[in-house]
């Protein structure tokens, strides 16, 4: 019995050695190196071994770090946190699109499962003005901050609520505000945009408060005091080639932008 | 040093409202004088800091990620209980503060829980008034499900995303007074040591992690509101950048550390694949609601767990807890999924696992939702399909996340799951106005370890985290700085600021100096193995004492060998990470010292040596039934001080979920 079970927990062990070395990729990487926002930046050639397709895109960068350090060289610099797709630090602008190849899911999402065995892969900070790069792949992003500080709120102190279940919300509603409140605030969307547009972002946070009754009272001050700070951060205007919603990770809809322009039209007329 | 809960006198129902109407104001022209530093801007800090700032502190608040907005509250799931007995099943205050006491295994202190539980209505009200989408009804009424260790249904949520949408209603909050000019934001900042100045917390010591640059901040007080320390454990559902090191800091200059080894591990997780492993990831508690957890009942059953028939399934957790079935609390279904497995019955390629099953309410949300639209003879096709609907507006993005991970489709199969590093209830001590041993030195949310005795119940952290931000410290601070409207701001060339800086710098001279051979991840790693293997889901007095040896050995080779790359003038993610290993190697000795001398079990700090006949936890309430905050005197000595625990109000009694 003992015996039995001993010979089958080695015969597990076994099969996963032979997936592991069956399974395993070389891999080459450009990856964008630059040592601060004003330093001249370039791209270098690395090579990884070993890459299981179960690893994460992150958990590949942390193998090839793990080297560079061992060897005594500078470790490539990249933003990441919650590694499951929700806080929207990470980053990378992966064989020409942010996040990588697949839909629906962040850089930390991506997992290797995704490349084969071969593949040569370019990565590459956000590429937009205002986004500075801060080193290698991490960028600034502060600017979506400001753009929220200038009205992505519903001026409520602490302790002035109602009761919650005074203000009924149809379902449908209250379904499209979420849809839209999803936003992680990554930025993929400006990366991806020809312009550097930031109006999916931007159109997700108005678009969700114009979308609830509490949000209504400051509707019109909030569009205006938004877009005219995402202006004054030096984003571009929007084209409409709907690059943004085909990156988005939360799969946020254009259909946000059209309510904020109709909105923004409003609240320059009235 | 005896401890003082200064808990108020009075019936527990008239505690807090009496208390808080009592608590000496301070007028609005004092309050722009008073500098309150807030370290960390998840749930408890972007509350705290927003209503601080609205009644007219100058408030600054500090956080390491490149927004406020990234905080890991943004990553939690399933949803905040609140005893708004929406659903006129039985829930009150009492309820939701007796399942609380109940579930943390009577660990946790009356008066405390039970101002969570009154509070706890409040902040669905704040929330929504914010513009947080929670789930509704189609008659536009909130709506709410069911969560581990209760029988009420009293969780709000949004699809599994409730800590986003919550954060981002505090981060908002933030927001405005920041553009108001009323708080000052610093992103990408790490508070690397307290200033203690007469013995009281007089503000930081803070590197920009962009420029390098150490950075002096003087605050009348300071919060910390730094999250949990599971990242001790190298892997846990955290995220990477989460540490201890502000809490550890401040034990460092005096604050006690209350019941370090009562660590949360959370049944629902996703497997580890391999050693290459950076995280774990959750399937939220509210999947145990529609799902059921099984295993085979025969060892190493070599057939799909689609073709295993109905009879030959052992749903060990409606077997072993008839009344509560998959919704007992988190300890118990962790150390029940342990038992499975480690008695050969664990699924998938490495036999670490279990089933978490939702074809049965898949059907039943199938056939409800058929009924709904006025198919009342549906074909099995037409109830797949629509449960699947139901399933995927419930839980959409948990069962993506779970294909994207796995690249198994849990619509299809059931999920595989075992337990991981989740919470920590453990935490710096704080007396009932979540002050700490340090006058004017607070800790909110997961950093203290208030509320949640030895077990968190489900969805109580977003709860905990929002009480303390929005409705108790705005009182209780004032208990403080009612006393210090004549302190003017201290220089911060005074020399208190000068050493404290010059520790930093040493520190990380010390680092970049070693040039060793080993990555701090290596240390970490290994340090996380000997924390899962023998300070984890359980443990017993030979393992903890081989841990704190390993420890003490592993600690000293770190120090010796880390290779830290970079210089200190820049931004050096890896300078980041080793000064955060280096606390976790202090807390993680301390927090197997707690567990050893904790010669009970109780709620998720299980010791093998004392559990009933079938193997539930059993707690020795004549000689455990208190707090111990643990004084930290230098070179990894502590000397213990215990505030013993009072149960008043509630029948303390074996806790029983069968």
């Amino acid at each position: 019995m003992l015996s039995g079970a001993i010979s089958n927990r080695l015969g597990v062990l076994v099969l996963l050695i032979i997936s592991y070395i069956l399974n395993s990729m070389n891999l080459t990487l450009k990856i964008w190196r630059q040592q601060n926002r004003t330093a001249k930046g370039g791209f270098k050639t690395y090579k990884v071994s070993d890459v299981s397709p179960d690893m994460s895109f992150l958990e590949m960068i942390d193998v090839l770090n793990d080297k560079l350090i061992r060897e005594g060289e500078d470790p490539v610099a990249f933003d990441h946190d919650c590694r499951e797709g929700i806080c929207g630090m990470c980053s990378m602008y992966i064989n020409g699109r942010p996040h990588g190849p697949g839909k629906g899911i962040t850089t930390c999402q991506l997992h290797m499962r995704s490349f084969q065995d071969g593949d040569h892969i370019t990565i590459e900070p956000w590429r937009a003005a205002p986004f500075p790069v801060i080193k290698d792949l991490a960028v600034d992003r502060s600017a979506f901050d400001r753009i929220m500080q200038a009205g992505g709120f519903i001026s409520v102190n602490t302790g002035n609520a109602q009761e919650a279940n005074n203000i009924l919300i149809p379902k449908e509603e209250a379904d499209h505000a979420f849809s839209a409140a999803a936003c992680i605030g990554c930025g993929a969307c400006v990366a991806v945009c020809k312009n550097a547009s930031a109006m999916l972002f931007v159109s997700a946070k108005v678009s969700q408060l114009a979308q609830l009754p509490q949000g209504q009272v400051e509707a019109k001050e909030r569009v205006l005091q938004m877009v005219a700070q995402m202006d004054a951060e030096g984003f571009g205007s929007c084209s409409n080639t709907y690059a943004c919603e085909a990156e988005c990770p939360k799969l946020i809809s254009c259909d946000n932008i059209a309510r904020m322009n109709r909105e923004y039209l409003k609240s320059s007329l009235t | 040093m005896t401890l003082d809960a200064k808990i108020p006198d009075g019936d527990l129902e008239h505690k807090w409202t009496k208390y808080r109407s009592t608590i000496p104001l301070i007028n609005p022209a004092n309050k722009r004088n008073l500098e309150v530093i807030v370290v960390g801007s998840g749930l408890a800090g972007s509350s705290a800091a927003a209503s601080l700032a609205e009644m007219g502190y100058k408030v600054k608040v500090f956080c390491f990620q490149d927004s406020a907005r990234r905080a890991h509250s943004i990553a939690a799931q399933g949803g905040i209980n609140a005893a708004k007995n929406y659903q006129n099943d039985g829930d009150s205050v009492y309820r939701l503060f007796y399942d609380t006491v109940k579930g943390g295994d009577y660990r946790s202190r009356e008066a405390n829980v039970y101002r969570l539980a009154e509070v706890s209505a409040n902040i669905i009200d704040q929330c929504v008034a914010q513009g947080v989408p929670f789930a509704r009804e189609y008659g536009g009424y909130l709506s709410n499900r069911s969560f581990g260790g209760v029988q009420v249904q009293r969780t709000f949520y949004a699809a599994g995303q409730t800590g986003q949408q919550l954060l981002l209603g505090a981060y908002s909050a933030l927001m405005r007074q920041t553009g108001m000019g009323t708080v000052q934001m610093y992103a990408r900042h790490e508070m690397l040591d307290i200033v203690v100045i007469d013995g009281k917390c007089r503000g930081i010591i803070a590197r920009d992690l962009i420029s390098g640059q150490l950075e002096r901040h003087f605050g009348h007080a300071v919060l910390l509101c730094s999250g949990g320390y599971g990242n001790v454990f190298y892997l846990s559902t955290n995220a990477m950048g989460s540490n201890v090191t502000a809490a550890w800091k401040a034990n460092k200059r005096g604050a006690f550390f209350a019941n370090p080894c009562f660590t949360q591990i959370h049944p629902t997780c996703i497997p580890v694949t391999g050693e290459h492993q950076s995280k774990l990831t959750l399937m939220s508690e509210s999947l145990r609601n529609d799902g059921r957890i099984w295993v085979p009942k025969q060892k190493d059953d070599p057939r799909k767990p689609n073709n295993i028939p109905e009879e030959e399934r052992d749903y060990y957790l409606e077997r072993r807890y008839p009344a509560f079935g998959n919704l007992v609390p988190r300890d118990v279904a962790s150390r029940a999924a342990k038992e499975r497995c480690d008695a050969g019955f664990g699924v998938g390629t490495s036999k670490m696992a279990v089933y978490l099953d939702f074809r049965f309410n898949r059907k039943r949300y199938g056939h409800l939702e058929a009924n709904k639209q006025g198919n009342h003879h549906p074909t099995d096709e037409e109830v797949w399909k629509l449960g699947k609907d139901v399933i995927t507006e419930k839980y959409g993005n948990l069962f993506d996340m779970y294909k994207q991970i796995t690249g198994e489709d849990p619509y299809e199969q059931p999920m595989r799951i075992y337990p991981a590093v989740h919470y920590t209830m453990g935490g710096l001590w704080v007396d009932y106005n979540l002050m700490t041993t340090i006058p004017g030195l607070y800790a909110l949310g997961e950093a203290n370890f208030s509320d949640h005795g030895a077990n968190r119940l489900g969805a109580s952290a977003l709860m905990q985290g929002l009480a303390d931000g929005y409705f108790v410290i705005p009182y209780t601070i004032g208990a403080y700085l009612s006393q210090e409207i004549r302190t003017k701001a201290i220089p911060t060339d005074s020399e208190a600021f000068a050493t404290a800086e010059q520790n930093v710098n040493e520190t990380i001279k010390h680092f970049l100096d070693l040039k060793g051979k080993l990555p701090v991840d290596h240390f970490h790693r290994e340090l996380g193995k000997i924390m899962w293997n023998k300070c984890g889901m359980a443990r017993n007095e030979a393992g903890l004492k081989e841990a704190i040896t390993e420890i003490r050995n592993l600690r000293e080779e770190f120090w010796k060998d880390v290779r830290v790359p970079g210089a200190a003038n820049e931004f050096n993610p890896e300078l980041e990470k080793a000064g955060r290993v280096a606390d976790f190697f202090e807390l993680s000795e301390l927090m197997c010292m707690d567990a050893l001398h904790r010669n009970e079990s109780c709620g998720a700090h299980f010791r093998e040596e004392y559990q009933t006949a079938d193997g539930e936890a059993l707690r020795d309430d004549a000689n455990f039934s208190y707090v111990a905050a643990w004084e930290n005197k230098g070179n990894n000595t502590y000397e213990m001080h215990k505030e013993d625990l009072k149960f008043e109000n509630i029948k303390i009694a074996q806790r029983s979920y069968k």
